[in-house]
């Protein structure tokens, strides 16, 4: 049986240091056009009552922390997307001196959306891939598997392309769609 | 009698969950054929709060846990109390305390966001309940009982005798809905300002039980509604329950056409309500009845 | 009788004793053995006479008559020569104008009336002497903590004077406990004027000009009371051959609206006392006054002679006469603004002080319905108002000692610095204002009578007053509960007598809520009986009572088991993921660390306690003013008649 928050995944979206080129995209999902309500998501915009975590834009000494403060007060089970490339890998800003690079430097990410800026349907995608680990993340719950390797094994067996490799690729293309 | 009441509680019990998650996943399709979307799924509001069960414990304080419960049970026993027959300024005041507990668990997270809620929640409640009491008054003048189950048992609908009253609480249902533009206090929509106002520091469990005493509290304001048709017979019945679902959908439509009022307004605009509809009615029901 | 003039007099002769006795150990000592005295005396009075009903006592004597006399006299010469040495010439004029009034009346026209009881008691008189020795001798006992620290605050070269407040305390108890069983006027008027002229010392108490200069406005507003009462005494002797109260209300049943004279300016001397609106100055003057007074003026003394005599009137009042007209209005009008000025205060005692006007409004205003159910609720009001606001107070006073603040906004992390003392006030707002506490049983059962009475403005007034009562009570509520982080207890050396205190009146209060309906059915329906000659409903029905008393059981049961107990995780709350991690600062610009602050909404615009004051005080002057008004053009006529 597949676990409710698969039917419910509500976001909170964060603005690391994005050009807003992807914060447009991610709001474009919310538009009549793509409509992702169908999917019973909702922007909740409040850490605590989400389940995906949306970040756009690169990581960097400012924000690190608030990145990180928003993720451990998203209760389990919960997923983080990032959404375009400079959240992927840090993107055309990876070099400069104040930036840390992917989101991936301060949290655990469980999908990658490449693109500059990432598409409407590329988001889309991702967050349902992320369902898959949310799935995965609540039997590990039920099971009550407490070792934090333990949870990424079972995670990593659920995504059907494991998020290092969609990282790998992305990086090897260097932020091209 | 007692098994009529017994029953009835029961299928409140039962049925006020089912039916408040049914009307709220309506109300979801509705808002979203108005933007012209798909829309989720009518079941949508169920898989929301068996989601927000299924989620970690967390709280900001100890304390939470225990004003919610508080206002868990009083939202119920309201509703309990009002399907039962009973006293209609018992409901009201035994939904009031609900309403405090609610208010008291924004406040004892001392975050900025839920205590803004709070007070915000504060003032609609300031803002209607002299229409609430009005509501309650104007049964009592013209069926002689603030029982429900004696307004039940007239035969004379006091719809038209009430048209004042009834209007107004329509209005003021807009306020204890949380639906623009008086979502002061939280909103279920993405758009404000407050984060998620009152609901900020609810988390899954607590922010599940809190969605679930929406649906119960919902029913039984509809259950207002139905009161001002009430005249023992079958097609009272009807035309109320009718006249219920169509007030809520036209909550909705109020919601999704509104943009949001400030306080000011909300409080003004529902006293002077009270006052105009709400007092005059009364006043014409002592005069005639 | 014995054990009812021992309530009137113990407490005189103690107050004379504590004001010899200097040391604080032997305050101590017989402050609490005193009132452990009274108290269990009160108890036993209600024991004795709960099952009899109204009781008279003839216990004439005419040397009571004239040392009361000689006493008053002495007093009017005090009140002259004070107010002479202050330069407030109302004072005087209002004092030369009663006492020479009632002395001439007992001189030439009082000594041919007959009086044949001066004394009774019945069931209210018995629930208002629990009140007085319960709760009154609760508050003394707080004092003697309160006051310790109350001397330590002042000047080191400043003159210990608490042998005269607990002498004043102890003298306003006594006269209560008399004015609440006398039932010749005279002798009512007679304690009426002590306790006028005891708050008059307890306000000014602190000798600073604005202490003095309120115990004026207090004495002088309560003199003109005075002399309403003293009027009306005239009116009642001369027109009615009698003094008495109980044959006053007799004649009243069946001449309602003649008798409705003098019972108009006696309620008018009751709205005075009670701190109505335009007289409500007064009782905010009062707060200058250290706490304590505070607490014995609102819940059990004073300003409850005031509702007490109203309650007392209300079958007269009932009678659909202008005077009853007068007095409801002026009630509700006081409840509903009153209640809005509430809302903009930020000292949590002018909140307090408000809430209390607001409250005896209600009890006011239900006197004037005078319907069985109205005196009901009034009556109700009357002990859940003294329960919970004594408690309030005594609460507020220990905030103030130990937070250094009477502010509202200063009460932040109450919860965490003295949870103890958090929590009781917190169940005393709660007796104040939720269902299913106390006060809105009353509440309820004043709103049915009301809509009952069929006055619409009444009506209005307790829509719009009961909705802004929720809302200055829950967000001060809000303040108390919330739980600031890193604010460590601070409640150690708060003094035994006082949290002793506080405990018995949270067990009083929540004890009270449980059994109200035996009071009722055992107290108030058998009183209502008597005085109205059986019920005519308008009693709330005994399966709303249960389920009150069912909800609260809930409740209590409910915080038993899980207040404070959850298991769950704690996190930090949400700042826009900038929580430094304390729950008090945020990282703002520059990343420098930012302390944020919670504020109440006061709404000084639409609430401000200036303009609800204006409004409400035109509004009551214009119906005392019509109403007393009408009542001596009654008389006018009347008497023109017969000449």
């Amino acid at each position: 049986m597949s676990a409710y928050v698969t039917k419910s995944p509500w976001v909170v979206h964060y603005d690391g240091s994005s050009c807003n080129g992807c914060d447009i995209e991610v709001l474009a999902c919310l538009t009549p056009m793509y409509d992702v309500e169908r999917f019973g998501i909702i922007n909740c915009g409040n850490p605590k009552h989400a389940d995906v975590f949306l970040v756009t834009g690169s990581v960097n000494e400012q924000n690190k922390g608030i990145v990180k403060q928003i993720y451990e007060q998203m209760p389990e089970p919960k997923v983080v997307v990032a959404i375009g490339i400079c959240a992927c890998s840090g993107g055309i800003f990876k070099d400069c001196y104040n930036v840390l690079g992917g989101v991936d430097q301060v949290i655990p990410v469980d999908a990658y959306v490449p693109g500059c800026a990432a598409r409407p349907e590329a988001i889309i995608d991702a967050v349902v891939k992320g369902l898959g680990v949310l799935q995965a993340k609540r039997e590990a719950m039920l099971n009550k598997v407490e070792k934090v390797e333990e949870v990424e094994e079972v995670v990593e067996d659920a995504v059907e392309e494991p998020a290092e490799e969609v990282a790998e690729e992305v990086k090897s293309e260097g932020g091209e769609e | 009698m007692i098994v009529k009441t017994v029953v009835s509680i029961i299928a409140y019990l039962v049925l006020a969950p089912l039916l408040g998650g049914l009307l709220a996943g309506l109300e979801r399709k509705l808002s979203a054929k108005m933007q012209r979307r798909v829309g989720p799924p009518v079941l949508q509001p169920f898989y929301d709060v068996f989601k927000l069960f299924e989620k970690e414990k967390m709280a900001p304080t100890r304390f939470q846990d225990f004003y919610v419960l508080v206002f868990v049970v009083f939202v119920i026993a309201s509703g309990v109390i009002f399907f039962a027959g009973g006293d209609l300024l018992l409901v009201i005041f035994t939904l009031t305390i609900a309403t405090a507990f609610l208010v008291v668990a924004a406040y004892s997270s001392n975050s900025p966001y839920a205590e803004t809620g709070a007070e915000r929640e504060l003032l609609a409640m300031m803002a209607y309940e002299p229409m609430v009491l009005l509501t309650a008054i104007g049964f009592y003048m013209y069926h002689g009982s603030f029982n429900v189950r004696d307004i039940l048992g007239s035969d004379s609908m006091c719809f038209l005798p009430m048209i004042g009253i009834f209007i107004g609480w329509i209005f003021i249902l807009t306020l204890k809905f949380r639906k623009s533009p008086f979502d002061l206090s939280m909103s279920h929509h993405a758009h404000q300002e407050l984060v998620r106002g009152l609901t900020t520091e609810f988390v899954g469990r607590t922010m599940g039980l809190i969605e679930l005493s929406h649906w119960y509290e919902n029913v039984f304001l509809l259950g207002f509604v139905f009161l001002f048709f009430a005249n023992g017979t079958a097609w009272g019945w009807v035309l109320g329950i009718v006249v219920a679902i169509v007030a809520y959908f036209v909550e909705v439509f109020i919601d999704n056409t509104f943009a949001r009022m400030k306080w000011q307004f909300a409080f003004k605009s529902s006293w002077i309500i009270a006052v105009v509809l709400g007092m005059v009615n009364v006043f014409v029901l002592y005069l005639c009845f | 009788m014995g054990t009812i003039l021992f309530l009137i007099f113990f407490p005189m002769v103690i107050a004379f004793i504590l004001l010899v006795a200097k040391a604080d150990k032997a305050r101590d000592v017989i402050v609490i053995a005193s009132s452990a005295i009274i108290a269990a005396m009160s108890i036993v009075v209600a024991i004795q006479y709960a099952r009899g009903g109204a009781e008279y006592f003839s216990f004439n004597g005419e040397v009571v008559n004239y040392i009361m006399m000689v006493v008053e006299a002495g007093l009017c010469i005090y009140i002259i020569i004070t107010a002479a040495r202050h330069k407030k010439w109302l004072a005087a004029i209002f004092a030369i104008i009663q006492t020479p009034l009632i002395m001439w009346f007992e001189f030439t026209k009082g000594h041919g009336i007959e009086v044949e009881s001066n004394m009774y008691i019945d069931r209210l008189s018995i629930i208002m002497l629990l009140i007085i020795g319960i709760i009154g001798t609760l508050i003394c006992v707080y004092a003697l903590g309160y006051m310790k620290d109350f001397q330590h605050h002042e000047p080191k070269d400043a003159k210990d004077r608490r042998p005269w407040f607990f002498f004043v305390m102890f003298l306003f108890l006594g006269a209560m406990s008399g004015l609440v069983t006398s039932n010749n006027m005279i002798w009512l008027y007679f304690f009426w004027e002590i306790t006028s002229l005891c708050s008059f010392w307890l306000i000014g108490f602190t000798k600073t000009e604005e202490a003095t200069n309120n115990a004026f406005r207090a004495l002088i507003m309560n003199l003109l009371g005075g002399v309403g009462f003293a009027v009306g005494i005239v009116i009642l002797g001369i027109v009615f051959q009698t003094v008495e109260l109980s044959t006053m209300l007799l004649v009243g049943s069946v001449y309602g609206d003649l008798v409705a004279i003098p019972a108009a300016f006696f309620a008018f001397a009751g709205i005075t006392k009670a701190a109505q609106m335009p007289f409500n100055s007064w009782l905010l003057g009062a707060m200058v006054a250290p706490t304590p007074t505070s607490a014995l003026l609102h819940s059990s003394t004073m300003v409850k002679a005031g509702v007490f005599l109203v309650i007392k009137l209300a079958p007269v009042l009932g009678m659909s006469n202008f005077a009853g007209i007068m007095v409801m209005m002026v009630g509700g009008i006081t409840f509903l603004f009153a209640s809005c000025a509430a809302i903009s205060q930020v000292n949590a005692k002018r909140v307090l002080a408000y809430s209390t006007i607001a409250n005896l409004g209600l009890i006011v205003a239900c006197g004037g319905v005078g319907s069985a159910g109205a005196v009901w609720a009034g009556i109700m009001l009357i002990i859940f108002h003294a329960i919970t606001k004594s408690l309030l107070f005594l609460c507020v006073g220990t905030a103030e000692h130990h937070i250094g603040s009477r502010m509202i906004e200063d009460m932040d992390g109450l919860f965490n610095k003295m949870p103890k003392l958090a929590m009781c006030m917190i169940i005393g707002i709660a007796g104040m204002f939720i269902a299913p506490f106390g006060m809105l049983i009353s509440k309820w059962a004043c709103m049915v009578s009301f809509v009952d009475s069929g006055n619409i403005l009444l009506i209005g007034c307790i829509c719009f007053g009961s909705a802004v009562t929720a809302f200055y009570w829950l967000k001060w509520m809000g303040k108390l509960t919330a739980v600031v982080a890193g604010e460590e207890s601070i409640e150690t050396n708060v003094h035994k007598t006082e949290s002793y205190v506080h405990l018995i009146l949270v067990v009083l209060v929540i004890l009270v809520c449980l059994i109200f309906p035996l009071i009722s059915s055992y107290m108030l329906v058998p009183y209502l009986e008597v005085v109205f000659g059986g019920l005519s409903g308008g009693i709330m029905s005994s399966g709303n009572m249960t389920i009150m008393v069912i909800m609260i059981a809930v409740i209590v049961l409910l915080a038993a088991m899980f207040f404070g107990k959850s298991k769950k995780e704690k996190v930090p709350i949400y700042l826009a993921g900038a929580n430094t991690g304390d729950n008090r600062t945020y990282y703002g610009s520059m990343q420098q660390e930012v302390e944020f602050t919670l504020r109440n909404w006061h709404m000084e615009k639409y609430f401000g306690e200036h303009k609800m004051n204006v409004v409400g005080d035109v509004l009551c002057t214009a119906m005392l003013i019509i109403g007393i008004g009408y009542m001596v053009a009654t008389l006018v006529s009347l008497l023109g008649g017969v000449a």
